[in-house]
C-alpha cells in the first residue's frame, strides 16, 4: 500500500436503504461501533411506493477503510446499495442552510448585500432579524456563515449533504 | 401443512373459546414446525407466557428447560453447531432477553444460525418503562444479524418465516424476534413461508468461475502452497469437509486449520499440519510465514491467527474466499478474493484442478516444500514432560490425551465442548477431531460458562453420543447452573474439569508479561466438586495423581449419567507453543524460559 492510497479523503457515503424501524439505527451504530466518524447525515423517504430511503454519510476515511465502510454497510440486512463518493467519483453535493442574524443599521444592510451576493434568499425578516436560506456545496455555506459572523451571526441550522453521481449512472 | 390438519395437533382452548382461529403464539408455533424446529431452548416469564401456554397444549416441539438464558442460547449454538438445523431460543421481556445478550454476540462472531424470541410488553405500553420493558432490539442490534420488533398481528408469521431464512442463509449469525405479549395472546393469521423474503436481503453463495479459475492457476504455480481453513467449512455443511479432503488430496498441498475449523480435516491425516495461530503447532505456523501461495477458505484472518500483521505470510500469493464480503481485504489485502459458499468454492477449484493442465515443476518443488514440513515437524511443539510414576501430579496435555484414547475405544461418536481458557487450547491441541460438527467452543468471543451448556445442547441434538465438556474449574462456576438442567433431562453429559486452581491463561499472561504478579486470578473457594456434582444428582469423581487418571476417566465413560471429574492438574503448566501478542509465526515461544522476547508493543495487545 503506498502512502498516498493511505491519506484519509473526504467522501460522501449513499445508502440506499429499506425503509423500515431500525435500518437508520443499523447504519449509525456500524459506524459508532467500528470507529468510523460521521461528520454529517442526511435521511429521507426517495421511494414511497417502493418503500426505499437514501441516507447520506459524510465522513473522512483512507481508501481501504472506505472500502471497509461499503462492505460492512452492504451487508446489512436492510441495505440495497451503497455508493462511495470521493473527489475521484464525480458527483454532485449540495446541502441547505438556515441562518438568523440578528442586526440593525449598517450591519443589516451590509448582511442584505452578501446575501444577495450568495443567492440566499431572506425567508423570514422581523425588524432586527433575517433569516437566509442558503443552498450550495458545504465551502459555500461555510464562507457564508463566516462572513454573517461580524454582522450578528446567531443561529445557524444546516441539512448535512444530499449527494448523486453526476451523468447517466444511478446507485 | 393447512389450517384444518393443524387445528388437530392443539389441544383445545379453554372452553368456549373460538377454535377457527388461531392466536399469535399458535401461529408462531406453527411456524416454527414448518421450519422444522425439533427443540426450543428456553426459559419463562410474564411476556412469554401465552407462547409457553401454547406450548403446553401441542406436543410436536419439544421445550428444553435451561437455568439460565444466556444458557439457553449456548445451547441452541451447540445444538445448531453439531447438527447443521438453526438453533431456537425463547426468553422473557426484560432480564430474559438482557441475559441473552453475551450468548447472541458469541453466536454472531462464530457464526451460528441462532433465532433467539423475546417477549415484550404489549405494544401500547412500549416506551412506557412498563415493568420488565427492555429496548431489547435496541440493545441487541450489534449483536445479531438481525432483529425485529412486531408490532402487529399480520407480521408474525411472515416475519418469523424470514426469520430462519435470515439466520441459516449467507454467512449464518443470530437472529432476534422481539414479541410484544398483546400480539400472542390476540389473534394472527398464519401465513406460508414469503416466497420472496426480505427484499434487500440477497446474499451471494455461488462464486464467480473467473475468480476461481485465477486461483487455481496461481495454485498450479506454488511451490510451497498451503490451505488454510477456518469455521466456514463447517457451516457450509459435511460436504464441505468432504470436499476439503478431495481437494488436499488432489493437489497434494498441506492444510492448517483455525480453531473453529478443527475437523474439517482429519487431525490424523498426514497433510494436516494442526492448528495455526497463537497456540499453533510450529509446523502450521511455520509454513504460513514461508508458503508462497496461501489459500484461506472459509477463515478471517483474525488477529490470534495472524499475530503480529506487517509479518504474517509475508511474500506469499493471497486467495481468500468468504462467503461475507466484508471480511475480504479487511485485515490482509489478498491477490485474489472469491465470494461464495465454502462448500461451492472447495467444488469448483476441484473442478477447475482436473481440467487445467498440471505444472510439469511442481512435483519436485512440492517434495521439498514436504521435506521442509517435515523438518519443523520433528519439533514436536505439542510435547510435553509427563512423569509417568502413580504419585505423579497430572499434566493437562496428558489427561486431555487419555481421554481421547479412552473415547475412541469407545467407539462412541464423541462431541467436544469446552469452556475458554488453557483447558480449550490444549484440547483443540490435544484431542484429535476426524469429524466435522463435532467441536464446540467459543472461538470469536471466547466465553467462559460456553461449554456446560453447550454440552446441553450437543446432548439433546445426540442422546445417544458421547459428550464431554473439556472445562476449566473457573469457567464451569460461570454457568454451573446447568447441572440441574442435565439432571432434569438426565442427560448423561461428561464434564472433564482440568482443575489447575487458576485462571490459568490468565496467570499465563501474568507470569509472560506481568512479572508473575498473580493479580486475581487464583481460584480461591473453590466448591467440592464431587459432592456439587452429587447434590445435582450426578455422579462425581476425583484424580489427584497420575495413577488415579485412567481409572477415573474409564468410570466416568462407562457411568450412563451425568459425571463431574474433576482432574487435579499442574498448577503451573503453561500452553505452548505461543506467539506472544505483537509477534511474527517465526518468532513462537515453544516452552518456558524465552518470555524475554514479548515488545513493550506486545503488552498493549489483548
Ligand atoms: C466471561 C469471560 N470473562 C473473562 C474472560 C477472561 N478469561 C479468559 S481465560 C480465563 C481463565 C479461565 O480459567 P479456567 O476456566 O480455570 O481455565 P484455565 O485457563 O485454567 O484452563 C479468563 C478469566 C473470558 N474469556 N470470559
Ligand atoms: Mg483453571
Amino acid at each position: 500500500m503506498t502512502t498516498q492510497q493511505e491519506s484519509p479523503v473526504s467522501a460522501v457515503i449513499s445508502i440506499q436503504v429499506e425503509n423500515e424501524s431500525g435500518a437508520l439505527a443499523r447504519v449509525i451504530g456500524l459506524f459508532s461501533g467500528r470507529g468510523y466518524n460521521i461528520e454529517s447525515l442526511t435521511v429521507a423517504a426517495v421511494d414511497e411506493s417502493r418503500h426505499q430511503s437514501r441516507i447520506n454519510i459524510v465522513t473522512t476515511a483512507t481508501p481501504h477503510v472506505l472500502g471497509q465502510i461499503r462492505a460492512q454497510v452492504e451487508r446489512l440486512v436492510p441495505v440495497y446499495r451503497v455508493a462511495v463518493m470521493t473527489g475521484r467519483e464525480p458527483h454532485v453535493a449540495r446541502e441547505m442552510a438556515l441562518v438568523k442574524v440578528i442586526a440593525s443599521g449598517e450591519r443589516r444592510a451590509d448582511a442584505l448585500r452578501i446575501a444577495q451576493a450568495f443567492r440566499a434568499h431572506p425567508v423570514d425578516a422581523s425588524a432586527t432579524s433575517f433569516v437566509f436560506e442558503l443552498t450550495g456545496a458545504s465551502d459555500k455555506l461555510d464562507a457564508f456563515i463566516d462572513l454573517m459572523r461580524p454582522l450578528g451571526l446567531a443561529e445557524v441550522s444546516r441539512t448535512g449533504i444530499a449527494a448523486i453521481a453526476r451523468g447517466a449512472a444511478i446507485l | 401443512m393447512n389450517t384444518a390438519s393443524h387445528q388437530t395437533d392443539l389441544k383445545p382452548h379453554a372452553a368456549g373459546a373460538d377454535t377457527s382461529v388461531l392466536s399469535g403464539a399458535e401461529v408462531l408455533l406453527r411456524v416454527l414446525a414448518e421450519q422444522g424446529v425439533e427443540v426450543i431452548f428456553g426459559y419463562p416469564g410474564g411476556a412469554v407466557l401465552p407462547i409457553y401456554d401454547a406450548i403446553f397444549r401441542q406436543d410436536a416441539i419439544r421445550h428444553v428447560l435451561v437455568r439460565h438464558e444466556q444458557a439457553a442460547v449456548h445451547a441452541a449454538e451447540a445444538y445448531a453447531r453439531s447438527t447443521g438445523k438453526v438453533g431456537v431460543v425463547l426468553v422473557t421481556s426484560g432480564p430474559g432477553a438482557t441475559n441473552t445478550v453475551t450468548g447472541l454476540l458469541d453466536a454472531m462472531l462464530d457464526s451460528i444460525p441462532v433465532v433467539c424470541f423475546s417477549g415484550q410488553v404489549g405494544v401500547p405500553l412500549i416506551g412506557t418503562d412498563a415493568f420488565q420493558e427492555a429496548d431489547t432490539t435496541g440493545i441487541t442490534r450489534p449483536a445479531t444479524k438481525y432483529n425485529y420488533l412486531i408490532r402487529r398481528a399480520e407480521d408474525v408469521a411472515p416475519c418469523v418465516h424470514e426469520a430462519f431464512h435470515i439466520a441459516r442463509s449467507g454467512r449464518p449469525g443470530p437472529v432476534l424476534v422481539d414479541l410484544p405479549k398483546n400480539l400472542m395472546v390476540g389473534p394472527a393469521p398464519y401465513s406460508d413461508a414469503p416466497r420472496a423474503p426480505h427484499p434487500s436481503y440477497r446474499p451471494q453463495t455461488e462464486p464467480g468461475r473467473d475468480v476461481i479459475a485465477r486461483a487455481v492457476a496461481a495454485m498450479k504455480g506454488a511451490r510451497r502452497p498451503l490451505f488454510y481453513t477456518g469455521g466456514g467449512i463447517i457451516n457450509a455443511g459435511p460436504e464441505a469437509s468432504a470436499a476439503l479432503r478431495k481437494l488436499v488430496e488432489k493437489t497434494g498441498f498441506p492444510c492448517t486449520s483455525t480453531l473453529m475449523g478443527l475437523g474439517s480435516m482429519p487431525a490424523g491425516d498426514r497433510r494436516f499440519l494442526g492448528m495455526l495461530g497463537m497456540h499453533g503447532t510450529y509446523e502450521a505456523n511455520m509454513a504460513t510465514h514461508g508458503c508462497d501461495v496461501l489459500i484461506a477458505l472459509g477463515s478471517r484472518f483474525d488477529d490470534r491467527v495472524t499475530g503480529r500483521l506487517d509479518a504474517f505470510s509475508p511474500g506469499s500469493f493471497k486467495i481468500h474466499a468468504d462467503i461475507d464480503p466484508s471480511q475480504i481485504n479487511k485485515i490482509v489485502q489478498v491477490d485474489v478474493g472469491i465470494v461464495g459458499d465454502a462448500r461451492r468454492v472447495i467444488e469448483m477449484m476441484l473442478e477447475e484442478w482436473e481440467c487445467t493442465p498440471a505444472n510439469t515443476r511442481q512435483p519436485i518443488d512440492m517434495a521439498q516444500w514436504w521435506h521442509q514440513i517435515n523438518e519443523w515437524r520433528k519439533t514436536d511443539s505439542l510435547g510435553f514432560v509427563q512423569d509417568r510414576a502413580p504419585g505423579a501430579i497430572i499434566r493437562p496435555q496428558y489427561a486431555i490425551r487419555r481421554l481421547h484414547e479412552l473415547a475412541i475405544a469407545t467407539g462412541r461418536d464423541t462431541y467436544v465442548s469446552t469452556e475458554v481458557g488453557q483447558h480449550q487450547m490444549w484440547a483443540a491441541q490435544h484431542f484429535g477431531f476426524d469429524k466435522p460438527n463435532r467441536w464446540l467452543t467459543s472461538g470469536g468471543l471466547g466465553t467462559m460458562g460456553y461449554g456446560l451448556p453447550a454440552a446441553v445442547g450437543a446432548q439433546i441434538a445426540h442422546p445417544d453420543a458421547l459428550v464431554i465438556d473439556i472445562a476449566g474449574e473457573a469457567s464451569t462456576l460461570m454457568n454451573i447452573q446447568e447441572l440441574s438442567t442435565i439432571a432434569q433431562y438426565r442427560l448423561p453429559v461428561k464434564v472433564f474439569i482440568l482443575n489447575n486452581q487458576y485462571m490459568g491463561m490468565v496467570r499465563q499472561w501474568q507470569e509472560l508479561l506481568h512479572e508473575s504478579r498473580y493479580s486475581e486470578s487464583y481460584s480461591a473457594a473453590l466448591p467440592d466438586f464431587v459432592k456439587l456434582a452429587e447434590s445435582f444428582h450426578g455422579k462425581g469423581l476425583r484424580a489427584t495423581c497420575m495413577g488415579e487418571l485412567d481409572g477415573v476417566i474409564a468410570e466416568m465413560l462407562a457411568h450412563p449419567g451425568p459425571v463431574v471429574a474433576d482432574i487435579c492438574v499442574a498448577q503451573d503448566e503453561n500452553c505452548y507453543p505461543m506467539i506472544p501478542s505483537g509477534a511474527a509465526h517465526n518468532q513462537m515461544l515453544l516452552g518456558p524460559g524465552q518470555d524475554d522476547e514479548i515488545s513493550a508493543e506486545g503488552r498493549m495487545l489483548v
